[in-house]
């Protein structure tokens, strides 16, 4: 068997037709982002109706899309759902994709905007009804841009996670980078050239997003004076 | 005859193979957690950029990538046949997730107050003294929930074991689906039960977790 | 005379370029007990800590006890000091901080025992019976099986003194222990350093702001300004009769 050891002549083959794939692990990450982005608003929206049972109802539902495995949620979609009756309808896999882990995604944005809105001090919202501003203009201009600014880079750390999870698309048919290798893997029985591949890429686009995303933190926490009490505390024990 | 537990009933038989691999590699994701932790906090510059480098290759790529690289990249590398896919499943999975916590050891251990061992200069301790009885139980406590957090997502990562053939719940499902598709629906709605229950103790443990973390630690 | 039991002798130390201390030259006798006084940013601080071994001098020697705290002699040369070397020095020293920094995870007796049984390996029940004695000196009886975060600032600060003394040390230092109290809490913990001072023999060095409180404890008072010993004598001597022009403009914030 040809797998049993590894060639560079065969990374070299395998490179620009694994890299065929590249396109559509991009294009599916961005726009499951989006999905999960906007589907967000509707968990942050469920979780602050004041209601105890659809509170719990709903508080326990993203609970269970957080803690079950998003391939399975993914075979839901792309081979339960057409075959549900009266509402199924028979999806793509890049639509299966989306949706699926959208939704799944969804259920962890959803809560970073709550924990964003959360943060906003109680005496701004004093504030703003002392005011007397309508509800519209209070979310608009007092509340969300002190909620969004702080989220930012947490948002930013989910979509890395979104984007090393979005391989799992393969197994529903998307021909991402890890479609391609597998079925250059397939063609030539050997697997490991182009599944390295696949590994380097990954790398090579995660790696640099997560440094920058770091580098966002920290100015967004010196932005907000988060750090700065703390770094003051050190000097004045130094002296 | 009641569908519901008729098809819990045929995916059991895949608990083992689900379970064995959620604990052998959260145990092995542990032990790699406190070790690459340790070592990204030591004073040696080679061994911590050696941890450092397998900490961002394992969290810059992704574990499904890594199962598949495994199966083929061990009897390369090694020479040898692990005989089973399970262990591959065990390494892929613990090395994956202790590269995760490794980043929680590191931080939680950074994060306990410097008065602290500063203190326990002053009682004369010796730096192990110092970890064992005053840096460690206190960063252990606020590791807990992160722990917990990981070993969830973990179970959601042995669901892709079923891709390296190894016989676990998911692969039971999706038996059951490919011989009755009208029913793949239920399936896959029993299957996530599975999951969920086997998640829920976690997550009740993570909850309490964050309490304790809270609690013990503070001043 | 007797020796000294610490001897500055021309210490400097800087953080990167901001130079803390300028040559420290300073003899603290057994049992004698040092306030030492100054501005915050003169380096008071600094100077117990460096003696505690948290901070390195960048120059200058330290003494305790005839052996030299931040160097070791090997193959007949004088070289910078091992953390081995550090421990076997700072054996006699004990330190109480302006946080406390008590150990939230030990209960109050535990704090007070880990470090005589793990660090002295003395015998648990003596350490124990110490323990308890030397919490009950300090009004603590009955806390003992509390954890820190259940007490009140001047309470921890309490079990953070019995904590050092169950060790036993021959230097104690004090660092703006009551600094972070609130101001109702002062007293309990100014009363209970007093009832050391006067009754263990121990030397005892503290950092402090208060000015009536050094003047009826101490026998010796250092004014620190900007790195520099301006002035070094007695309470009396220091505090009410020098003509220093700095040390009066310093304690006229003092008295109101």
């Amino acid at each position: 068997m040809n797998g049993n050891y590894w060639s560079w002549e065969r990374f070299a083959d395998a490179f620009p037709i694994v890299l065929e794939g590249l396109g559509t692990l991009i294009s599916v990450t961005i726009s499951t982002f989006i999905f999960a982005l906007l589907f967000g608003f509707v968990w942050t929206f469920l979780r602050r109706i004041k209601n105890k049972q659809i509170n719990w109802i709903v508080t326990w539902l993203m609970e269970f899309i957080r803690s079950t495995p998003p391939i399975v949620q993914l075979f839901f979609i792309y081979y339960a759902w057409p075959v549900m009756p009266v509402i199924g309808v028979t999806l793509s896999g890049f639509a299966s994709a989306v949706i699926g882990l959208g939704i799944h995604f969804s259920c962890y944005i959803g809560e970073i905007y709550r924990s964003g809105i959360e943060s906003v001090d109680t005496g701004q919202w004093e504030a703003a009804t002392a005011l007397n501003l309508s509800t519209w203009d209070k979310w608009s201009k007092i509340i969300l841009p002190q909620a969004i600014p702080p989220t930012i880079p947490m948002l930013g750390n989910y979509f890395i996670i979104l984007f090393k999870e979005v391989p799992i698309t393969s197994t529903i048919g998307v021909q991402g980078i890890l479609f391609m290798a597998n079925s250059y893997g397939a063609q030539n029985w050997a697997y490991i050239e182009a599944l390295t591949i696949v590994g380097l890429i990954l790398l090579a686009l995660s790696y640099p997003s997560a440094v920058l995303i770091k580098k966002l933190e920290v100015k967004m926490n010196t932005r907000f004076d988060k750090n700065a009490a703390i770094q003051m505390n050190k000097g004045v024990t130094q002296q | 005859m009641n569908p519901i537990t008729d098809i819990g009933g045929q995916l059991i038989p895949g608990l083992g193979i689900t379970i064995s691999i959620l604990l052998a590699s959260a145990l092995f994701s542990y032990l790699m957690a406190f070790i690459a932790g340790l070592c990204r906090l030591s004073k040696n510059v080679f061994l911590r950029k050696f941890t450092g480098l397998y900490v961002e290759v394992f969290r810059g790529t992704s574990l499904i990538v890594q199962l598949f690289w495994f199966v083929y990249a061990i009897p390369i590398l090694f020479g040898v046949n692990l005989g089973s896919n399970w262990s591959i499943g065990v390494i892929a999975i613990g090395l994956n997730y202790g590269a995760y916590l490794s980043e929680v050891v590191r931080s939680s251990i950074l994060a306990v107050a410097p008065g602290q061992s500063e203190a326990a200069t002053a009682l004369n301790m010796t730096s192990f003294q110092k970890m064992r009885l005053v840096i460690f139980p206190q960063a252990v406590r606020m590791m807990l929930p992160e722990f917990a957090n990981y070993t969830i997502q973990m179970l959601k990562g042995t669901a892709l074991v079923s891709l390296i053939s190894l016989n676990d719940v998911l692969y039971y499902g999706n038996i059951l689906r490919s011989s009755n598709l009208s029913y793949a629906p239920l399936i896959y709605i029993v299957v996530l039960i599975i999951y969920f229950l086997l998640a829920l103790p976690l997550i009740l443990f993570s909850r309490k977790a964050e309490k304790i973390a809270k609690k013990g630690v503070a001043n | 005379m007797t020796e000294p039991i610490v001897q500055y002798k021309k210490v400097h130390k800087a953080f990167d370029d901001v130079k803390v201390l300028k040559g420290i030259d300073l003899d603290i006798y057994p049992s004698e007990k040092v306030a030492i006084i100054g501005p915050s940013g003169s380096g008071k601080t600094t100077i117990i800590r460096m003696l505690m071994t948290l901070e390195e001098p960048t120059s200058g020697d330290i003494i305790v006890d005839g052996t030299n705290l931040w160097k070791m002699e090997k193959k007949g040369e004088l070289v910078r000091a091992n953390e081995k070397h550090l421990r076997s020095v700072r054996g006699d020293i004990g330190m109480v901080f302006q946080h406390f920094n008590l150990f939230p995870h030990m209960t109050i007796l535990e704090n007070c025992m880990t470090a005589p049984i793990h660090v002295k390996g003395e015998d648990k029940k003596e350490v124990e019976e110490r323990s308890i004695e030397m919490l009950g000196r300090v009004g603590l009886g009955d806390k003992m099986n509390n954890y820190p975060s259940q007490l009140s600032g001047g309470q921890k600060q309490r079990v953070a003194m019995a904590r050092a003394l169950v060790m036993r040390p021959k230097i104690m230092l004090f660092d703006e222990v009551t600094s972070a109290l609130d101001p109702e809490l002062v007293g309990e913990v100014l009363e209970v350093i007093r009832d050391i001072a006067k009754n263990d023999d121990m030397a005892m060095v503290l950092v402090t702001h208060e000015m009536d409180f050094a003047l009826d404890i101490a026998d010796k008072v250092l004014f620190l300004d900007e790195g520099v010993i301006e002035e070094q004598g007695s309470a009396q001597e220091v505090i009410n009769d020098s003509q220093n022009k700095r040390l009066r403009e310093f304690l006229s914030r003092f008295r109101n």
